[in-house]
């Protein structure tokens, strides 16, 4: 563990030679994004007595955008954090994929409810947070704003957190997510608790950042016509199993008001609810 | 694509959770500045001058400078005696001669360093301590509770006690002044990093990291205003306790110009101790407090 304060080893090089330097020897961090597909093959959560998932199979390939909807308390948020390494599964495995089906390490990374920024950094350095402990300087200030620019955020970038509403946060969040360009994004909730017109506008953002980054995108959200609108497809959670498997038959992007998205919706809310 | 911009503005429902100031209210009396041409411009939503700005800045000193005054009257046409309270005249000029001499200079510094000795001692121990029990499960079952004993003991207490042990030098006020600020600097400091929000701690966890870096960035910038509200308070102590000790045994200082002071019947020169100190400690809050607005200017409760 260093000592002191983090002092980066190429601190003293400007940002030109910094990427003379990136171009001759490309860098880990700066790797193109490989989206990692994921394989679960019965996958337990316990919580003392309380079984919360019960033998989950799932097959999910790099680059879908998946999207997890059901009651509340079904399990969903204990499925995102088993899925990014949060917490252990008590039972089964989960295995991470590239396209061709190997094996693969996943850079994940997730987007909660709350955007979690830390109000002391500015919206800059919270973002860069998302590149990890160690990187140089300048090349995490800069890396910073072209995800800041990602979510259409640039003005804000010297601002505190408290100087942004509720939807300009959860964008920094998703831009510090993003930064490290993951294979594997969950996303919990993270338009939940924004107004309607906001989310919108969020929405669309997630898609254009998916469809621009290509990474697999794995969404709990409670509205239903949120996840037929985002995703390629739909499972619906309950009771710890999966009860339904439901892909959406129509490309990105999709008007809202789609009669055939409606359809699927309704027959996705009467499963949820029990009527089917 | 839909520009987002024109719909997130200031529409949110979150619960927003950085506006939430955990320590920042205790201990804060005196209204943000401002304050009252804010409530002026309430009303139409137009910047209004408030009539007189001097006028309304003036105020509060209103009240101190008549009582100045009255006291400098009751003295100069010998209601009050000089045994009793000497004339604020009097007091200026004792400030004056003392000044020339340099005497004052001397025992405000020799008060100072004592001060800010303890301060230095006292606090860093307070501080230490806070951090590693906040920090480590171990280190708080070890030393919590024998602290949390050792903090009733009112230290003043212990006089007759340190006097035993160090007899009257600078050890028995430096021995004071570090114990009474330990306490308060402890025990904040201790609050603040156990109630550092959990779920940005989880989050710094998730972005790799841990040890030294977590607390760098997340832990002690989280406790930072629990930290100050514990050193405004200690600065308190610290000169309550500089002026007791002082006053029972020194041969330098305030404490002990204010003590001859005494045995000579010289009140003004006893009055002066009590305005220095006074100003000593005000001066000390103001720098605390300065300290305070920039570290925490991230605070929405530090900005204007
Ligand atoms: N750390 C924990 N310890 C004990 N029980 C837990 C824990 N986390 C979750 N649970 C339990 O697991 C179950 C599922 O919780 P989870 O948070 O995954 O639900 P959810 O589907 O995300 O619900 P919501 O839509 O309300 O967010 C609940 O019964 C909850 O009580
Ligand atoms: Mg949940």
């Amino acid at each position: 563990m260093p000592v002191g304060p983090y002092q980066s080893p190429l601190a003293f090089i400007s940002d030109a030679e910094l990427d003379a330097h990136h171009a001759a020897q490309p860098v880990d961090y700066q790797a193109a994004p490989q989206p990692a597909g994921l394989k679960l093959r019965g996958v337990e959560k316990r919580f003392g007595d309380n079984l919360v998932l019960r033998g989950l199979d799932l097959d999910v390939p790099a680059g879908q955008f998946l999207a997890i909807v059901g009651k509340s308390g079904c399990g969903k948020s204990t499925l995102l954090r088993l899925l990014v390494g949060l917490d252990e599964p008590t039972g089964g495995r989960i295995e991470f994929v590239d396209e061709e089906g190997e094996a693969a390490e996943p850079n994940s990374r997730i987007v909660f409810q709350e955007p979690r920024l830390l109000p002391w950094f500015s919206v800059a350095d919270n973002v860069a947070v998302g590149l990890g402990d160690g990187v140089p300087k300048a090349f995490g200030r800069r890396e910073a704003e072209r995800a800041l620019k990602g979510v259409q955020l640039s003005e804000k970038s010297k601002e505190w957190p408290s100087k942004l509403s509720g939807g300009q946060r959860q964008r920094v969040a998703l831009a510090r997510a993003l930064v490290s360009r993951p294979g594997l994004l969950a996303l919990d909730e993270p338009l939940g608790a924004l107004d309607a017109l906001t989310r919108i506008g969020m929405q669309d953002l997630v898609t254009n950042v998916w469809r621009e980054l290509g990474f697999t995108a794995v969404l709990v959200t409670h509205d239903v016509a949120e996840a037929v609108h985002l995703a390629d497809r739909v499972i619906v959670l309950d009771e710890g199993r999966i009860s339904l498997d439901l892909e959406i038959p129509r490309d990105q992007p999709r008007r809202h008001g789609d009669p055939v998205l409606a359809e699927l919706e309704g027959s996705l809310l009467d499963t949820i609810l029990g009527k089917a | 694509m839909t520009t987002v911009d024109t719909f997130s503005e200031g529409r949110s429902l979150r619960r927003i959770r950085e506006d939430r100031t955990p320590s920042a209210a205790i201990g804060y009396s005196d209204p943000p500045k401002g304050a009252a041409e804010k409530a002026a411009r309430a009303n139409d939503g137009k910047p209004r001058r408030p009539r007189s700005v001097s006028g309304v800045a003036l105020l509060p000193f209103l009240l101190p400078v008549t009582l100045v005054l009255l006291w400098q009257a009751g003295s100069s046409f010998g209601f009050i005696s000089d045994r009793i309270m000497p004339s604020p005249v009097a007091v200026v000029a004792a400030f004056w001669e003392r000044l020339l001499s340099g005497e004052l200079a001397r025992d405000v510094g020799v008060s100072g360093a004592r001060a800010l000795s303890g301060l230095l001692i006292g606090g860093s121990i307070g501080f230490l301590l806070g951090i590693a029990n906040g920090v480590s499960k171990l280190s708080e079952q070890l030393t919590d509770t024998t602290l949390q004993m050792l903090r009733t003991i009112p230290h003043l207490a212990m006089i007759p006690l340190v006097i035993l042990w160090f007899g009257i030098g600078e050890e028995a006020k430096l021995f004071l002044t570090s114990l009474g600020v330990l306490f308060p600097i402890y025990l904040n400091t201790y609050h603040g990093v156990k109630n550092v929000d959990r779920d940005l701690i989880e989050m710094g966890r998730i972005y790799g990291m841990s040890g030294w870096s977590l607390f760098r960035k997340v832990i002690f910038p989280g406790a930072l205003p629990s930290i100050f509200v514990g050193l405004r308070y200690a600065l308190g102590i610290m000169w309550l306790t500089l002026i007791v000790s002082e006053t029972i045994a020194a041969n330098s200082g305030i404490g002990y110009m204010a003590n001859t002071a005494r045995e000579f019947m010289m009140t003004d020169v006893v009055v002066l101790a009590l305005v220095i100190y006074a100003v000593l400690g005000k001066l000390a809050d103001v720098i605390a407090r300065t300290l305070e607005r920039a570290a925490l200017s991230w605070n929405p409760a530090y900005q204007r």
